[in-house]
């Protein structure tokens, strides 16, 4: 018989609520990412052609400014939730594990800013 | 820290298992689309900066290495969409049961093949990737 208390036993060996969080997150991001991913794919190949003027034309129409900045944020944030898992069941080191999740969420949200920010400024005429 | 298994354990399920198959499927595909991202925000960069940088990008990605790459994208985009969506059935609560979940693994595999080709016949006919 343990002489440490239940809560003692049981702090530290994982939080509750976290997991239920990221299944959350990936649940929603995926429901999001099945249109989202769909009409870009489908808008992509229907472009008469991927030209620079054809694509900024493109993507200056309203509706597609908004819905691929959509995108890629819910890509970026489903990715990173999809790779964390990935990285959390296979690399055993706790030290090279740590640093792959943080590197892995650093990218994904420098990934995220920067299609957004491309998006925007396509969209709002920043380019020539 | 407590050991903990690996889940699935690499050496302890066999490979031809159609439950190890799709799952990990599943997670490969997810990878290589999280590649596709950084493509595509590479690609979305280049159009800020300007005609001559996207110039640049498009010939580069025009390359023959990268026509492979669009089509194995829409592979892997194919698969991860059709296994995604019997996941979220999963979610219901619903279709768990062995042989529902044997007969959804091989429709997961037919429609993403089917999708597939039809996507990859749709890139190939409309030939602007260059």
């Amino acid at each position: 018989m343990s002489l440490r208390s239940p809560l003692g036993q049981a702090l530290g060996r994982g939080a509750a609520k976290e997991g239920v969080h990221h299944w959350l997150m990936q649940r929603m991001t995926a429901v999001a990412l099945v249109p989202l991913a769909i009409w870009l794919l489908v808008s992509l190949l229907s472009l008469p052609a991927l030209d620079y003027a054809t694509v900024c034309a493109w993507l200056r129409q309203d509706w597609t400014a908004v819905l691929l900045a959509l995108f890629v944020v819910s890509a970026a944030w489903h990715s990173q939730l999809g790779v964390r898992v990935v990285i959390e069941d296979y690399v055993g080191s706790r030290g090279l594990r740590t640093v792959l999740l943080a590197l892995v969420t650093y990218l994904h949200v420098l990934a995220a800013a920067a299609g957004v920010f491309a998006v925007l400024k396509v969209a709002l005429g920043g380019a020539a | 820290m407590a050991a903990r298994p690996t889940s699935p354990h690499l050496s302890v399920y066999r490979v031809h298992r159609y439950t190890l198959l799709t799952s990990g499927l599943h997670r490969i595909s997810g990878l290589v689309l999280s590649l596709g991202l950084i493509v595509l925000v590479y690609w979305l960069m280049a159009l800020a900066a300007g005609p001559a940088a996207y110039a640049h990008a498009a010939a580069l990605l025009g390359l023959g290495v990268f026509k492979i790459l669009w089509l194995a994208l829409l592979a892997v985009f194919s698969y991860h969409l059709c296994a995604g969506l019997r996941h979220l059935v999963w979610d219901t609560g619903r279709a768990m049961e062995r042989a529902h979940s044997r007969a959804s693994a091989y429709l997961v595999l037919g429609a993403s093949a089917v999708l597939f080709v039809g996507l990859a016949l749709w890139l190939l006919g409309r030939g602007h990737a260059s």
